[in-house]
């Protein structure tokens, strides 16, 4: 049983015509063998009544542990203060910082799958939306944890929101890092929104094949009572259209204005017209990798190599590859920029990126984000497994170091006399790998627990013949 | 209501019916099967499939969705609040002179206005989408019927509901039977 059906291209209504929407050319399988509307749920929906493969008690109590690091260090911070890091007065923003844009940059590939590549028409995303939209969730919630953990006293983490108060307290409205408080927060909420909007008609369909009275109760809460009905269905595609045309500008703007916090500064090559391109691509970029790293291990415990096929990871590859080389003319404008712009304290600073105390994380950078991907120009790498999670973990490290030296610029600026030294202490590590800690545990919790491809949308994808809605996604009769 | 109508799920008593739901297996019997129905002149009816079929909404005579519109509305609402409580904040409640700019210096407002934007047009998406399909629903008559179980999963259904003013328990039992479908069931309410 390996005849490999492809999705049929009858679609009832095209992309306009002019629209500039390209008429898929693709006719690769995107779900491969002759899966019905029945074996759909059996592959996607049963995993959570099923007991857990090895891998998942792997990844889990991996990430578990490194969860119980994180509580310690976050204990610690809260009775010692901000001190037991190794920031200090010319880079007072460290590791947090870095971590932030991170794990915030991570968070936008998710958003891009399941909103932009939703409005381009792009079934394969329908494979991976909801994992990665999950993973967009618990990314920007490591995110988010950072710069409360940087403000020293986290508790009053409310001061930075508009509320009324004795004091007559506002909020800094023409300052950056208010724009990314409301950000952040919105980008969190209308990811929340996005996927629970797509997670209720599987909650139903896990309700009523659930078999214990249980598991029927919860997702039958969760599932809010939906029935499928046909003018439901109405309105339900028309909210996920308008949100996946919310959420590609937000997405943007969010990791835009995570640049303005740089870029609206005038610390020498932080103060560039570039970075909010170049924060986007290198979000999308890392974003990507944590999509492949993530998917290569549960298609494998799962087995669900018939919904993500080598295809799909061949487009990953394909958006890496394109995102990648973004980033690297990114690289080259900078110092590019700083060079024909004749300033003193630019070339002064890139000199100091590339030759001075901190240059080999610029080339540790360099190495991971233009070197290795370029691995990817080949076919037979984008399709191996070895090789996408290869190039996957150099340019997650890759992209961190792209944060980490963006940081390091604070500690060699304009005044020689003001120039400093950073070293991250053993506690900003523990932060650093806990919140991967709590990152694997709640995405690992939601494989377990919540179907990690979407089922209402995985049928409606399928054949005519097979039962399903002839390749049609889940907004295109949403008028 | 002829109680020898009653369904046999339905307990003791004769029980009032919601109305006579038809099972089919494919989407396009049930789009088919809606758009007799309207033809027939039912009006209270609704179709149930596992994932969108525009067709069927298309049949039941509700070509748009007013979604559109509420969020609208909502993302306005979020725009001009969000921008007006800035102008208020920076220019009244605790006005800062930041490098001799203006107070109401209204291009710094555009980013928040845009997030203000964004949240509340998705928020009352969300809770719009809820409130006008009236869920949560978690009682429904429709849960009674074992099979409807399969509506979330690979059957497609047409329910005639029984406050139509045309329904007839037989006559309506009569013209779905005729529209080939894989059981007809009465449904208690």
């Amino acid at each position: 049983m390996t005849v490999a059906t492809t999705v049929e291209l009858d679609h009832r209504k095209r992309p306009p015509a002019g629209s500039g929407l390209p008429l898929e050319p693709e006719m690769h399988p995107l779900v491969q063998r002759p899966h019905t509307l029945v074996s759909v749920g059996e592959a996607l929906g049963d995993v959570v009544f099923k007991p857990h493969p090895r891998g998942w008690w792997l990844g889990f109590l991996a990430g578990f542990a490194l969860l119980q690091m994180l509580l310690v260090a976050i204990a610690w911070l809260f009775y010692m203060g901000v001190g037991i890091w190794g920031i200090n007065v010319p880079v007072a923003w460290g590791f947090a910082i870095v971590n932030f844009v991170w794990w915030i940059g991570i968070g936008h590939a998710g958003t891009l799958i399941s909103a932009i590549l939703l409005l381009m028409h792009q079934k394969w995303r329908t494979s991976i939306n909801r994992f990665s939209e999950a993973m967009t969730i618990f990314a920007v919630m490591c995110a988010g944890m950072f710069p409360l953990l940087h403000m020293g006293r986290p508790w009053f983490f409310y001061w930075l929101y508009p509320f009324p108060n004795v004091a007559g307290v506002y909020p800094q409205f023409r300052s950056p890092l208010t724009w990314d408080v409301f950000a952040v927060t919105t980008y969190f909420t209308v990811s929340l929104v996005f996927w629970y909007i797509g997670l209720i008609p599987d909650l139903a369909s896990l309700r009523d094949s659930a078999p214990k009275r249980i598991q029927r109760i919860i997702y039958g809460i969760l599932a809010l009572g939906w029935r499928g009905s046909a003018i439901h269905w109405r309105r339900y595609e028309k909210v996920y259209l308008l949100l996946a045309g919310l959420s590609t500008p937000l997405v943007l703007s969010v990791h835009t204005v995570v640049s303005f916090d740089f870029a609206v500064s005038i610390v020498p090559l932080w103060h560039a017209t570039i970075f909010p391109p170049f924060f986007v691509a290198g979000a999308i970029f890392s974003g990507f990798a944590m999509v492949v790293a993530l998917a290569i291990p549960v298609r494998r415990w799962y087995h669900l190599e018939d919904f993500i096929t080598d295809h799909h990871l061949d487009l990953c590859g394909k958006v890496m590859l394109a995102t990648g080389m973004l980033v690297c003319y990114g690289y080259f404008s900078e110092v590019w920029m700083a060079w024909y712009g004749h300033s003193l304290y630019e070339w002064g600073t890139t000199i100091e990126r590339l030759f001075g105390p901190y240059g080999w994380s610029y080339w540790c950078l360099i190495f991971c984000n233009l070197v290795v991907p370029q691995i990817l120009w080949s076919r037979r790498a984008r399709r191996s497994d070895f090789w996408l999670m290869v190039v996957s973990i150099f340019v997650l490290i890759g992209m961190w170091f792209e944060r980490y030296v963006i940081v390091i610029t604070l500690s060699r600026e304009y005044i020689p006399a003001a120039w400093g030294r950073y070293a991250p202490t053993v506690w900003d590590y523990a932060t650093m790998f806990g919140s991967l800690g709590l990152f694997l545990t709640l995405f690992f919790l939601f494989v377990r627990y919540l179907p990690m491809i979407s089922m209402a949308e995985m049928r409606e994808l399928l054949p005519k013949r097979q039962g399903g809605g002839g390749g049609h996604s889940i907004m295109e009769n949403a008028p | 209501m002829n109680p020898a109508e009653t369904s046999p799920g339905a307990g003791p008593t004769p029980a009032k019916l919601y109305g006579l739901l038809a099972e089919f297996e494919t989407s396009e019997q049930m789009v088919e099967a809606a758009r007799r129905a309207k033809e027939k002149g039912y009006t209270y009816l609704d179709c149930y499939s596992p994932y969108p079929v525009g067709e069927a909404a298309d049949a039941l005579g509700f070509p748009k969705s007013e979604m559109g519109t509420v969020m609208f509305l909502g993302g306005l609402t979020g725009a001009v609040s969000g921008f007006l409580m800035q102008y208020w904040a920076n220019a009244y409640g605790y006005s800062l002179n930041i490098g001799s700019r203006p107070y109401f210096s209204w291009p710094s407002f555009v980013p928040v206005t845009f997030e203000m934007m964004v949240l509340t047009a998705a928020l009352t998406g969300l809770f719009g989408l809820i409130a006008i399909c009236g869920l949560p629903c978690y009682y429904h008559p429709l849960f009674h019927s074992e099979r409807f179980a399969r509506a979330t999963r690979d059957r497609f259904f047409l329910c005639i509901e029984a406050s139509d003013p045309r329904f007839d328990p037989v006559a309506t039992r009569e013209f779905l039977q005729s529209l080939q479908p894989l059981s007809v069931e009465e449904v208690p309410e």
